[in-house]
């Protein structure tokens, strides 16, 4: 993946910008000398690192403004980073930029049950939104699979999705409001705890805008209250495509699960032998749960279980208690655990109309004989966002480099079949240069007009989203 | 009046434009004034382009009467998620509401509390700028990151940005059963109480309003029969100290009573400015002691106030202080839109400079400026 050659003239104005932004942060803020920040060198997308200037931690909004009035007289690149579990390479930094960290931001502000809403600090993590608000039963629905350690800013950066988002909606649809300040240090309050915009949708625009639109620092979420109860089942198939069918008969049946998750004959092997969560031996399995009181559970399940049977499976496996609902839960959970214990892996994200599912398998099974490397699928059906596992070995030369080219392959067949190249991770810069793939040249010339009116210096996560071609002229200007 | 037939003849009629349009759909809903004089409506772009009830995904061209939409749905026992309102008898026109319409103005009806606005379940458009630029953004998948969100833009733009040509949806199943849970004899306060209490509570209300006019709180529960018997029974459990509470489980009366709310019925034929005020929910009663006795209906647990008021009155003024904005769906003398910030208001004209930078799609519209005598 290539990054722009780092301007030297920036480099080398370190000392005095490392000297202003200590005039405004304390010294424990800023992160300067060579060893330390290369603890800011790379996100989850590992095989790309490269340690940045310096990285700075504020403790408020009014430090991160300070932080980037600076950066932004001085023509200093800011890349935002949350807390660091990017997949995609989206707080990946250069050698001449300011790593932005929110972190130390993770302070609950207000939390409020009549109204429904919570707002934190965005360095807050996803799993302690819940953790808030979880003995007054609610909870934060988005679930990306990295809630333990994802922050709110990376989630609205992302615009994040996870497992329950049939039915409760990405991280747009949940949130409210946000501060956030924009690249010359202009604090802005987008939302707030009422419902719509008064004008443009400009939240709706800022969530999944990369980090590029402007800093978060405080996020509006709303908050849900738990259900009386959930129940999973577990449906063995001897075949990926009567899987995919029973999903489609579940969704037109008027029954809308919670979660409706797809593993193929790969990734239950791993994960059995890893987890040993005692799934059936089968071409695909899926995990179907539904909320509600028994009774609502057992209305619900009754529709699905039958649409299942229709399906001929191998096995229904339906809940009756908490310890097996966990245990069905396990290796899903485990899968991407599982398959890292086999080798590296690339996890996409893609995501395609729900009928392609069937094809798209094939088309997947098919290209991995063509590349000889091994593919796992685990993904969330119920809305076609696929998770294809490609197997490698890091330190096989050539082997990032094949992963990366089939990479491209799947995604192009997501983009070919009427779907897009991420559903939940974000482009960053593992997709960045296949954007073309999806868009027009005008396609993407309208969004980059978008990053113009924000950022008109082009100095927020510059890098990303687009490719470089693409956003050369405006880099440079 | 303009009247393209493809995309194709609205890039065109837009690259080879002199002067200005004011953008329509139906025209049901002449919210906000452009001072455009020639019209460009999308009525003439109609059609279902793709619809795939086992994907839960529709997509239609801009022109398209919902009524079209809502039909093909029904057909699969489908439906639009977020129920939207009708605004022909409030605002007094005819004409036959658009898909696209719908989109321009995020329109959206009392499920809005539960499954979002229109912005929410809309996954993709297709538009042309104002250099005539055909562009899409989004696409028929109900989860997409790659790149900026334009789909949420677009909605609620009222084509200030472009000209929709088409709009994609994720739908959702369609109802089995419904009922109604009313509340007696309730002031705003304690209404917005038992409407927070409700949607507070694991029984998933999917609607919750407020009609001071006759002091009932409605509050609705949707699913399957035995679900909807069984959380209609709770949730009386959970209100029965409130006040006086009967159920109507009568499917076409439940239905009758909230189309009445989302098409805002109590409010049609009244006199003055009409505003649609929209706050925290808790902030409905605040709402209303200072609206004081005018003819109101409070929507989404009392997040949604709709106001008939003297038009001498500034509302805006009177409800300082209070997070939120009013916007004057009908009436004279403010700005239809509510002010923003200065620096969120340069980042809405350097938008409008960037997607329209000739100034031909609704010029006037959306901007701070006094509406004038609809």
């Amino acid at each position: 993946m290539e990054m722009p050659i780092p301007d030297t003239a920036i480099m080398a104005k370190k000392a005095l910008l490392v000297d202003r932004l200590l005039a405004v942060l304390p010294r424990d803020a800023v992160i300067h000398d060579e060893f330390a920040t290369r603890a800011y060198e790379c996100d989850a997308l590992t095989a790309y690192k490269c340690p940045p200037l310096c990285a700075v931690l504020p403790s408020s909004t009014q430090e991160v403004s300070d932080v980037l009035k600076i950066c932004h007289e001085m023509g200093v690149p800011v890349v935002p980073r949350g807390s660091g579990t990017s997949l995609a390479g989206g707080a990946l930094p250069t050698a001449d930029c300011v790593i932005l960290g929110v972190a130390k931001l993770s302070d609950v502000l207000e939390t409020n049950y009549d109204d429904r809403y919570i707002r934190v600090q965005s360095g807050r993590t996803n799993l302690s939104v819940t953790g808030a608000v979880e003995e007054h039963d609610f909870f934060y629905a988005p679930d990306p699979s990295s809630q333990l350690a994802c922050a709110i800013a990376g989630n609205v950066a992302m615009n994040s999705g996870g497992a329950h988002c049939l039915k409760y909606g990405v991280t747009t649809n949940n949130l409210l409001g946000v501060t956030m300040v924009l690249m010359d240090g202009t604090i802005t309050e987008i939302g707030g705890a009422h419902l719509d915009a008064p004008g443009y949708d400009l939240l709706g625009l800022i969530c999944g805008s990369e980090g590029q639109l402007g800093v978060v620092t405080e996020a509006t979420l709303r908050i849900l209250r738990k259900p009386e109860g959930a129940r999973p089942v577990l449906m063995a198939f001897d075949d990926n495509e009567v899987a995919g069918a029973c999903v489609a008969d579940i969704i037109k049946a008027g029954v809308l699960p919670v979660a409706i998750e797809f593993m193929d004959r790969p990734v239950i092997r791993a994960s059995e032998d890893f987890a040993k969560a005692g799934y059936p031996d089968c071409e695909a399995l899926l995990i179907v749960e539904v909320e509600g009181s028994e009774a609502e559970i057992d209305e619900q399940l009754g529709v699905i279980l039958q649409i299942a049977r229709k399906h001929n499976p191998i096995e229904l496996r339906e809940s009756t208690s908490p310890e097996e609902s966990a245990k069905i839960w396990l290796g899903r959970k485990s899968a991407f655990g599982a398959m890292g214990q086999i080798n590296d892996y690339m996890c996409l994200d893609g995501t395609i109309p729900v009928s392609s599912l069937p094809h798209v398998l094939k088309r997947i099974g098919e290209m991995s004989k063509h590349y000889g490397l091994d593919v796992g699928n685990v993904f969330h059906a119920g809305d076609g966002n696929m998770h294809p596992l490609i197997l490698f070995d890091a330190n096989k030369p050539g082997d990032l480099e094949l992963c990366e080219e089939m990479g491209a392959d799947i995604l192009r067949l997501c983009v070919e079949v009427g779907g897009c190249l991420t559903g939940e991770h974000g482009v960053g810069i593992e997709k960045r240069d296949l954007m073309f793939d999806q868009f027009a040249d005008e396609d993407l010339e309208i969004q980059m007009k978008v990053k113009d009116v924000f950022d008109p210096a082009w100095l927020l996560n510059p890098a990303k989203v687009f490719p470089l071609k693409a956003s050369q002229s405006r880099r440079a200007a | 009046m303009l009247t393209p037939k493809s995309e194709a003849e609205l890039s065109d009629a837009l690259k080879s434009a002199k002067s200005p349009f004011s953008i329509i759909g139906g025209g049901t809903r002449p919210i906000g004034r452009s001072n455009a004089s020639e019209m460009l409506s999308t009525s003439k772009l109609t059609g279902i382009e793709l619809y795939e009830p086992g994907a839960l995904t529709i997509v239609a061209k801009a022109g398209t009467p919902i009524r079209d939409i809502e039909a093909a749905l029904a057909k699969e026992n489908q439906r639009l998620p977020f129920e939207p309102m009708d605004h022909r008898a409030l605002l007094g026109t005819k004409g036959e509401p658009t898909i696209g319409g719908v989109v321009a103005a995020n329109v959206s009806g009392p499920r809005r509390i539960q499954a979002g606005a229109c912005r929410d379940s809309l996954i993709g458009v297709r538009f042309v700028d104002g250099a005539g630029t055909a562009l899409k953004n989004g696409g028929r998948v109900m989860k997409n990151v790659t790149g900026y969100d334009l789909v949420k833009l677009m909605a609620g733009s009222y084509g200030t940005l472009g000209v929709l040509s088409e709009v994609g949806f994720k739908v959702l199943p369609g109802i089995a059963a419904t009922a109604t849970v009313t509340l007696h004899h309730q002031q705003s306060e304690g209404a917005i109480a038992a409407m927070s209490k409700a949607l507070g509570s694991p029984f998933e209300v999917s609607a919750a309003a407020f009609d001071p006019a006759s002091g009932s709180t409605h509050l609705r529960l949707e699913g399957f029969g035995d679900s909807v018997v069984y959380r209609t029974a709770e949730l009386t459990k959970l209100l029965g100290d409130l006040g006086d509470i009967t159920t109507e489980t009568n499917p076409d009366k439940s239905k009758k009573l909230w189309a009445d709310i989302r098409d805002v019925k109590a409010l049609t034929g009244t006199e003055g400015n009409l505003w649609r005020i929209s706050v925290k929910p808790s902030d409905g009663a605040k709402v209303a002691s200072i609206l004081g006795a005018v003819p109101s209906l409070m929507d989404w647990g009392g997040g949604l106030i709709w106001a008939a008021i003297d038009p001498a009155i500034d509302l805006r003024t009177k409800l300082a202080g209070i997070q939120g904005h009013a916007t004057l769906i009908r009436g004279e003398g403010f700005a239809t839109f509510h002010p923003e910030p200065a620096p969120l208001a340069a980042v809405v004209q350097g938008l409008r400079d960037k997607f329209d930078p000739k100034g031909l799609l609704n010029p006037g519209l959306m901007s701070d400026q006094v509406a004038s005598m609809a």
